[in-house]
């Protein structure tokens, strides 16, 4: 490659900047990946699926600095039994990591496995050269590509408790690139847990394989670092009579693009994925997500709630595609803005692509500001404003936050907004 | 108690008088009604009281056993012992009626600077006042209001009312959808709240309610201005006659 080629492509600028990692079964699946991002070229602003959020601060070869958080509040997932992994800065920590092993399944790091023959070799960088068509996700090759480290876990029963990845953010400067493999053998369950700022800027990638009957529990957190970067790529195929489910909380960050990509390839499969989240002024959360629906009587329902206030972006980008042949299909999209001030602005684009008869895709999309009538309502009962506004917003999230199954997280998880909404009162 | 002189208010955003010098006065233990045609101002007065958006006071006054209530946010006002029963009860889906009720229970003891009740001893009390007002745990377990009836939303207001235990009890039209049986229950549980240190104001069109809530005085408001007071009977009249006599009279 031609140095002077890298000054002008921003796609071969930010390839030179990277050293890709050399591995055994991995190596091809990287060399694929580097060939499809040439082909694809970085995401720029003219790009369909880019024209609400830039990209350029992903896709510069410098991550930008972002401060380091200093919280005291007590990190996620404290009380719950689990067995933890954790990355400070996208490095694996041993110290600070449980020991891999646990009953019903198998835990390898990426930047370990290296043995010819690796299960993973049917799903790292398959499930995501799946998602790119129709739509192109570059940002995930790149990360297929360059990958450090990451997680494989392959499940072979039901684990006694779940797993959590969790991140620290410790460097002003740093860079990461994670790439998390999980395979779901028929009939198994796995809950993952996912919490912490991972870095000034991370690019991660989750690739799930669900096989028929088993079931994949997804509960993050992204937060509260103001000025961390993040793109995040979940991928998954769904077989038969099984479930994902995935919810993710974000608070802050100057901008954070979490792309969903979801294929239901089993019949009687169901796909719930949702979001919430907060957002106080230098903010951009983009929630872009592509559902298809590729076998009969499967379910699938988005449901993403966006605080915004002070000048906060939100943007929503959402598609269920249904494949000719997937009757049956009941598909539902939820996306709704909560402004709380006139500063503050919500895109969203809801897209239906269906080629079967016999279905029930519903969507709905709506911005709006807190409703007088309530508020008034709750003061007249004695409730302070700043109580009341806080309480309507809690209950405008509840739609998405009521997707966790799991009480007690549910109920930490609308603790932890409440005190957001309690620090950001205007 | 409550002290309301000269009030007069217009809409903020038109240059439309709706208060023109309203006059009461409301003693501890007294139950008033305000009967009046529509338009007159018998809810702009309710809403005014309770510190709504949307008006403007342009005279007079009104307080609360001596403290002035129009300069205080409608928080305030609860705090300090004022309730509105609604006219048309808010639906707050999300919330729901039993967190509802005990943030509003305990917002307004910290403003007070009493000690805020326990999840216990509040569970124990909304049990007990639920039960006389036939509030099933499935109705409290909901969103307020959400898929409430008519009469169960009215029940639900005087349930707050109950909990709230307010020196000053405003109910806007509380018998408006309301069935005969739904109406007896609702009177009682008012009835019931009726003490020496509790004043209240009963503003309806229909003297039926009053069958139930005996007023000591009845006034009958127009065009802004309360324009006749009497006791009972005054009720009665409006009932058989309208309020053309009335207003003829004046005239």
């Amino acid at each position: 490659m031609a140095d002077a080629a890298a000054k002008t492509d921003p796609t071969e600028a930010m390839i030179a900047s990277l050293e890709m990692p050399s591995g055994t079964w991995v190596q091809p699946l990287r060399e694929d990946a580097l060939a499809r991002l040439r082909v694809m070229g970085l995401p720029q602003r003219r790009d369909e699926y880019w024209k609400y959020t830039r990209p350029d601060t992903l896709t510069q070869p410098e991550a930008p600095h972002a401060a380091v958080l200093d919280s005291d509040e007590a990190p996620m997932f404290g009380d719950v039994e689990r067995l933890q992994i954790v990355f400070v800065d996208g490095v694996f920590d041993a110290e600070a990591s449980d020991d891999l092993s646990l009953e019903g399944i198998t835990i390898e790091r990426l930047a370990s496995a290296d043995s010819d023959l690796h299960w993973a070799k049917n799903v790292y960088g398959v499930l995501e050269t799946r998602g790119q068509t129709p739509v192109a996700r570059p940002l995930a090759a790149l990360n297929t590509a360059f990958a450090t480290d990451g997680i494989l876990i392959h499940v072979t029963g039901k684990p006694s408790k779940p797993v959590n990845l969790t991140y620290h953010h410790k460097s002003e400067s740093s860079d990461a690139i994670l790439h998390h493999c999980i395979k779901l053998d028929e009939g198994t369950e796995l809950t993952l847990l996912e919490n912490g700022p991972a870095a000034a800027r991370f690019n991660k990638v989750l690739e799930v394989e669900v096989a028929d009957r088993a079931s994949f529990h997804h509960i993050r957190t992204q937060g509260r670092d103001h000025e961390r970067r993040a793109a995040t790529h979940i991928f998954t195929r769904l077989g038969t009579e099984s479930a994902f489910r995935s919810f993710t909380m974000t608070v802050n960050g100057v901008l954070t693009r979490n792309d969903c990509v979801i294929e239901l390839t089993g019949d009687d499969a169901l796909a719930h994925v949702a979001g919430a989240c907060v957002g106080d002024g230098d903010f951009v959360h983009d929630d872009t997500v592509f559902i298809t629906h590729d076998a009969v009587n499967c379910e699938s329902r988005q449901v993403f709630k966006k605080v915004l206030r002070n000048g906060a972006t939100g943007v929503f980008q959402g598609k269920i595609l249904v494949k000719a042949g997937a009757q049956k299909t009941d598909g539902y999209q939820i996306s709704q803005s909560l402004l709380l001030d006139g500063d503050s602005q919500f895109l969203a684009k809801p897209e239906l692509e269906i080629y079967a008869d016999d279905v029930a895709c519903s969507h709905g999309s709506t911005s709006g500001a807190i409703d007088e009538d309530a508020l008034f309502y709750l003061r007249s009962r004695g409730v302070p404003e700043g109580e009341a506004t806080d309480l309507l917003t809690l209950a405008f999230l509840a739609e998405a936050v009521d997707e966790i199954a799991h009480e007690d997280l549910r109920a930490d998880i609308t603790d932890r907004l409440g005190a957001w909404l309690q620090r950001h009162r205007g | 108690m409550l002290s309301i002189k000269n009030l007069q208010v217009k809409l903020d955003d038109e240059d439309k008088q709706i208060l023109k010098g309203v006059d009461l006065e409301i003693k501890g233990g007294e139950v008033h009604a305000i009967m009046g045609p529509n338009g007159s101002g018998k809810s702009t007065l309710s809403y005014v009281l309770s510190g709504k958006d949307g008006y403007a006071v342009t005279g007079g006054s009104a307080a609360l056993e001596g403290v002035d209530l129009l300069e205080m946010e409608p928080e305030q006002r609860a705090a300090a012992g004022l309730f509105l029963a609604f006219q048309y009860p808010v639906e707050i889906p999300g919330v729901g009626n039993m967190t509802f009720l005990r943030t509003a229970v305990n917002a307004q003891r910290k403003a007070r600077g009493e000690e805020e009740m326990s999840a216990a001893e509040f569970l124990k009390v909304v049990r007990a006042k639920a039960k006389e007002l036939q509030i099933d745990a499935e109705m409290l377990k909901r969103p307020v209001n959400m898929g409430f009836s008519g009469g169960e939303k009215k029940r639900n207001e005087i349930l707050q009312m109950a909990m709230l235990e307010p020196k000053m009890c405003i109910l806007d039209e509380t018998d408006s959808g309301l069935d005969v049986d739904a109406m007896k229950l609702v009177s009682e549980g008012v009835n019931a709240l009726r003490s020496e240190g509790r004043g209240f104001l009963v503003i309806t069109h229909y003297q039926r309610l009053l069958d139930h809530i005996k007023p000591d005085f009845v006034h009958i408001m127009a065009d802004g201005r309360i324009i006749k007071t009497g006791g009972p009977e005054l009720a009665l009249e409006v009932e058989n006659n309208g309020y053309a006599d009335i207003l003829a009279e004046v005239a």
